[in-house]
């Protein structure tokens, strides 16, 4: 095996920053990790004596459970912070509560955060690895990842496909990840939603602009339907749920006049009859809950690489 | 009083259209006379001018000085003498002071305030509304009584066109503008930066440049409307600089400011979250940056201001999303001026005399602009090919919120003067 495989830095803050070559060290290295995952003993020793901060400033519940299954399952220890109830709640500044952190000695932090480029100001700040939960409407960059595991785990291959990301395309970190890591490893983008969904420029980031979900299913390979964020109606960007169903909506009868079969991708959580209705998402094409186990093993696989793991040692199981 | 004799320099005055080397005579807060080979009192201060230019002292007609009520990011006499160390002998300090400059027992008392710093002069501009509400209309004549030159209710656009209208119609009677922050608050709330492909890619809520051309067209039809007269505060966009333009060609009374910032910067500078680079209205395209640049060129644009706000280190020192609009501009602004403009050719150096110092002076009637004989003895001194970098440590402003820090610029005041006494001089 190569031994002069790219690092990936200190930090993971997005996928923007990365190389092809750094994406595929992560999506490779993935791929032993889920077989940890798979066994009765479900630990490897990787990361046996690294402190890990969970630092969760927004509501989550899978990226939360995926990246703690995903340090436990590497024998590090973990401690969760949400902004609730700590010392946020009292007032302190990001920054001075990162430093208190890092002053107990800490390796790694996972940070989700409300504000585009939480991430990125923290790692600047302190010197251990901080890897982006989700940062406001920036990125996503995990998300993606495990999208693109999913994804070549079914095609065998990220090059050359269509994928066609669906809904709103404006407010949303998973885009963003998964519009940077399938371009660089030579996917086709799609985005699909209504217009006042999607970013200014945005077909300058290279994605094809899909006006009507119909559109995409005549043209993609994959559809990764993103969460509607409820609260836009009253913002004014959608007259209501019930029309965006009708007019957004990914259905079966909609699939049914696809030119092929469709893979489809939800980053969860579903608002079930809005973008995506139930037979849809429980249907024989869905890998939703594949992304699901997916999140572990990229989670781990993320973890392991910025602690300064060789990817061909990943999942072993002895002490090295 | 000890008279001034400012021997040898290239006098460059824009009011009456001289450019050449000549000696200028300061007398009892007055330009007694410019000219070559004049006597001399025994009693005077020479100055020697060799290789500087000798201009009308610089008039920023846009800053926020925080006095009262932020004095722990800039005072009157801070904001005076950063302001003097840049080469400005006046400066119009906006009325979002906390409480509000609305009443004038607030404008006397930054009055007080600037005569006791004894720097630069400062200029009050009075609220358009009580408390900058946007309801009911300030008492624009005790206002101007106690010493504002301006009403404006800048940080805040005035929402309602009706009252707008009525300040325009109502500053009539005092003959002062009514200066705008246009912005259109429904299109650019919750914005962090300019829209465009950088805020998509950092995920940034964006400011269109509609925002701002919105209100710059509905300022534009009410000044003609009331024939009032509209001065457009810190123009950003190329769309504003055409409206402007077609607004003068029309013979409407609409003057307009352009930043340093804008003239200098794009929305590229926010890359990496940079919170120095956040402000309202934002940085934005290389195009409206060239129109920007175009209109200051041909007069659309009539002055260059500062827009100077200081915030603390650690109100910046923050997520993108929460940190606070502006930077400081005023120990800047001369030397990205020339080196942005003189330099790049997009103005003489008699241009930028007058886009800095009489065109601020002739917009809101302000003494100063000139050194025709009578005139106040506001000169600044400039050395325009002076190299150096900008270290913010070395700011007289109490704060250092600036992108530039570390930036080369060319050209930096040498020594000011305002009512005939030396304010502020470089130390070698």
């Amino acid at each position: 095996m190569a031994v002069s495989a790219p690092s990936l830095g200190k930090d993971l803050v997005g996928l923007e920053p990365l190389s092809a070559e750094q994406i595929e060290l992560i999506l490779d290295t993935a791929e032993p990790f889920k077989e940890v995952s798979e066994r009765a003993i479900k630990k490897v020793p990787a990361l046996r004596g690294k402190t890990i901060v969970n630092l969760f400033f927004e509501a989550s519940t899978r990226t939360r459970i995926s990246f703690e299954f995903a340090e436990k399952r590497l024998s590090a220890d973990t401690v969760n912070v949400a902004a609730a109830g700590s010392s946020v709640s009292k007032g302190e500044t990001l920054v001075d509560t990162a430093k208190n952190l890092e002053a107990m000695r800490i390796d790694m932090v996972v940070i989700r955060h409300g504000a585009s480029g939480a991430a990125q100001f923290l790692g600047q700040r302190i010197r251990s690895n901080v890897i982006n939960a989700g940062d406001g409407k920036h990125e996503h960059p995990t998300q993606g990842l495990l999208d693109m595991l999913t994804l070549r785990d079914r095609f065998g291959r990220i090059k050359g496909l269509k994928v066609a990301i669906c809904g709103d395309i404006l407010h949303s970190r998973v885009a963003r990840s998964n519009i940077w890591g399938l371009t660089k490893l030579g996917a086709e983008v799609g985005v699909c939603g209504p217009a006042s969904l999607l970013p200014r420029h945005v077909e300058e980031l290279g994605v094809t602009i899909l006006p009507r979900i119909e559109d995409a299913i005549q043209w993609a390979d994959a559809l990764n339907v993103l969460r509607l964020q409820l609260e836009r109606m009253e913002s004014g960007f959608l007259p209501s749920l019930r029309e965006y169903n009708r007019v957004f909506g990914v259905t079966s009868e909609r699939l049914g006049r696809a030119p092929r079969q469709l893979l489809i991708l939800h980053p969860g959580p579903m608002n079930r009859g809005v973008e995506i209705d139930s037979d849809v998402a429980d249907g024989p094409h869905s890998v939703i809950l594949p992304q699901v186990t997916n999140g572990v093993a990229v989670r781990m696989a993320v973890l392991y690489l910025l602690a300064g793991g060789s990817p061909d040692w990943a999942g072993g199981g002895d002490d090295r | 009083m000890r008279p001034i004799l400012i021997r040898g320099g290239r006098v460059i005055d824009p009011s009456r259209g001289t450019d050449g080397i000549a000696d200028v005579y300061l007398e009892e807060g007055k330009v007694t006379s410019v000219g070559r080979g004049m006597g001399m009192p025994d009693d005077a201060l020479t100055i020697d001018a060799q290789g500087k230019i000798v201009t009308p002292g610089f008039i920023d007609l846009h800053v926020h000085l925080r006095e009262p009520g932020q004095e722990d990011l800039e005072t009157v006499a801070t904001g005076a003498m950063a302001a003097a160390a840049g080469g400005f002998s006046a400066v119009c300090a906006m009325p979002n002071t906390d409480p509000v400059t609305d009443n004038q027992a607030a404008v006397g008392f930054i009055v007080s305030q600037a005569q006791r710093a004894g720097k630069a002069r400062v200029y009050p501009i009075g609220a358009i509304s009580l408390g900058q509400k946007g309801q009911q209309l300030a008492e624009f004549g005790e206002l101007v009584g106690a010493g504002a030159i301006a009403v404006s209710d800048d940080g805040k656009p005035v929402v309602s066109s009706h009252l707008m209208r009525t300040a325009l119609e109502y500053a009539r009677t005092f003959g002062i503008p009514v200066a705008d922050h246009c912005e259109d608050p429904t299109l650019a709330s919750g914005g962090a930066m300019h829209e465009g492909l950088v805020s998509t890619r950092l995920g940034l809520k964006g400011i269109p440049s509609a925002a701002e051309e919105i209100m710059v067209a509905r300022d534009i039809l009410l000044a003609e409307h009331t024939g009032g007269h509209i001065h457009l505060c810190h123009m950003s966009t190329r769309g504003s600089v055409e409206l402007i333009r077609r607004a003068k060609e029309k013979g409407l009374r609409v003057t307009a400011e352009a930043c340093p910032h804008h003239f200098t910067l794009t929305h590229e500078a926010c890359e990496g979250y940079d919170t120095n680079a956040k402000m309202n209205p934002p940085l934005r395209e290389p195009e409206d940056r060239e129109a920007l640049r175009l209109g200051l060129r041909d007069g659309t644009i009539d002055a260059i201001c500062t827009d100077h706000a200081p915030h603390h280190y650690d109100a910046k020192e923050r997520e993108f999303d929460d940190a606070p609009n502006g930077i400081i501009g005023l120990e800047t602004a001369l030397g990205l001026s020339i080196t942005e403009l003189v330099e790049t050719g997009v103005l003489t150096l008699c241009d930028l005399v007058e886009r800095m110092s009489t065109a601020p002076a002739r917009i809101f009637n302000l003494p100063g602009g000139t050194l025709a004989p009578g005139a106040p003895a506001d000169v600044t001194i400039t050395d325009p090919k002076a190299p150096w970098t900008v270290t913010p440590a070395e700011f007289f402003s109490r704060s250092r919120n600036t992108p530039f820090s570390g930036r080369k610029l060319t050209g930096r005041a040498e020594l000011t003067i305002v009512r005939g006494q030396i304010v502020y001089q470089r130390e070698r």
